[in-house]
């Protein structure tokens, strides 16, 4: 089908986005490879679109020692190049098809919220944050908002209808840190059944630090777990744990029985390989020092 | 409203006056008559319809007209050049990758993209490459030895 019709605004710098989303009752539109599936089949019909993607300033990607802040306009395709953030990158590839990360975003992806996505599984397990902006009459107002508050359920972000989220924040993984992320989806690059993601650090003796997973798929918004110190080292324990944590639901597509299956199974996978690799970087770490 | 844009495609600029809703695949059919970019499912699953956007492969479908304004655009229509098919466009008839082929100018696209990015992909990166079109007829075998093909050709003419 066709999209509704809408007035288009597209405006060259920030303050003038803000102004119009102020003004209007309208949508954002970066990339949209979510928004306009949703406009062809008229499951959105917003009066207005207002085109982030001539606003230089959104178009930054920042890496500091701290992490890397990822502006509104950034593609997928341009993260995974550029972004050097390794479990970033590697959500990256999990999400849809090259041809549709060369134009979706990953701010983007974070607002649209769905819970089945990989990105904000990613944001969540790292403890990240949204940047958002808002024009208050007279000019600009940011506010940071925490990935556990940003996600407030299916397809629903803390972001208000007259907000912009101008930028995502993702933690720099800590030295001797693993990463992670599983996911069986029922073709590639389809929106996964379930999936884990998984950060494991382990401290200067060899111990498990911090083990955190973030469950997509299984839950209104990522399902976070703090696994460190579960199961006693015993990786399969600690999955079947949290597999009986989660509440998903049926769909056509799995069963909810099947995706509590997935997330003992991967968060098994998700763990061991994350806490392997954390191993590795510790080795690493003392063979460098 | 209608807005009025310039698209530079395959080479040409072509202003061309559209609503905002227009997508960019009905844009190119309808308003430029370039009916090779084909609209299988119109939200984004099946690959018919992608285009090179400033040389990279998009879903034409899930683009406006409107926010592509200035910008230069690829069909299968430009794919060929003076001297006749691309090398792409020779390996997929020579390897039968095509049988009813209202998927092929998505692929043909798709593929020009992968191979220019990488042009000796392994058998998994082909896969990967071209996960996000959608064949019903060949079962896909003879288009990944087309696309394999189509990297042997273009080392073959490099030389």
């Amino acid at each position: 089908m066709k999209p509704p019709p809408f007035e288009y605004h597209a405006p060259r710098d920030l303050d003038e986005a803000l102004r119009i989303l102020a003004g209007v009752r309208g949508k954002v539109l970066a990339g949209g490879q979510s928004l306009i599936p949703m406009l062809n089949m008229r499951l959105a019909a917003p009066a207005h679109l207002v085109d982030i993607t001539r606003v230089a300033s959104l178009d930054a990607l920042e890496r500091t020692r701290e992490g890397v802040r990822v502006g509104a306009a950034v593609t997928h395709a341009r993260a995974e190049r550029e972004g050097g953030h390794p479990l970033l990158t590697r959500a990256l590839r999990l999400v849809a098809h090259p041809v549709i990360r060369n134009r979706g975003t990953v701010v983007g992806s974070l607002v649209h919220a769905d819970p089945a996505a990989e990105l904000p599984a990613v944001l969540a397990v790292l403890g990240g944050s949204v940047r958002l902006a808002r024009w208050d009459g007279a000019r600009g107002q940011v506010r940071d908002v925490p990935a556990h508050e940003f996600f407030v359920g299916p397809m629903e972000s803390a972001a208000g209808p007259d907000e912009l989220a101008v930028s995502a924040f993702f933690p720099a993984l800590d030295e001797r840190t693993g990463h992670a992320f599983h996911e069986v989806a029922r073709r590639h690059g389809d929106y996964a059944l379930a999936g884990v993601c998984a950060v494991v650090t382990l401290g200067e003796d060899g111990g498990v630090a911090a083990a955190r997973v973030a469950c997509v798929g299984v839950g209104p918004a990522p399902v976070v777990a703090d696994l460190t110190g579960a199961g006693a080292g015993d990786w399969a324990l600690a999955a079947a744990a949290l597999s009986r944590r989660v509440e998903p639901e049926d769909d056509i597509h799995a069963t909810a029985a099947y995706r509590r299956h997935l997330v003992a199974v991967l968060a098994e996978r998700a763990l061991k390989e994350a806490a392997g690799l954390a191993e590795r970087a510790s080795k690493e770490a003392a063979g460098g020092a | 409203m209608e807005h009025e844009i310039t698209l530079v495609v395959n080479g040409a600029a072509r202003r061309v006056r559209v609503p905002a809703r227009r997508l960019l695949s009905d844009c190119l059919r309808h308003d430029l008559g370039l009916t090779g970019t084909h609209v299988g499912c119109e939200h984004g699953v099946c690959g018919c319809c992608t285009v090179l956007l400033d040389g990279e492969p998009v879903r034409s479908c899930l683009t406006f007209a409107v926010s592509v304004d200035g910008r230069e655009i690829t069909t299968v229509e430009g794919l060929a050049g003076p001297g006749g098919m691309s090398p792409v466009q020779r390996a997929f008839g020579e390897c039968h990758a095509l049988q009813c082929g209202f998927c092929t100018p998505g692929f043909l696209c798709t593929v020009t993209a992968l191979l220019r990015d990488n042009p000796s992909p392994t058998e998994e990166e082909v896969v990967e490459g071209i996960s996000g079109n959608l064949c019903r007829c060949t079962g896909y075998q003879n288009i990944v030895k087309a696309v394999h093909r189509a990297a042997e050709l273009i080392a073959e003419e490099g030389r």
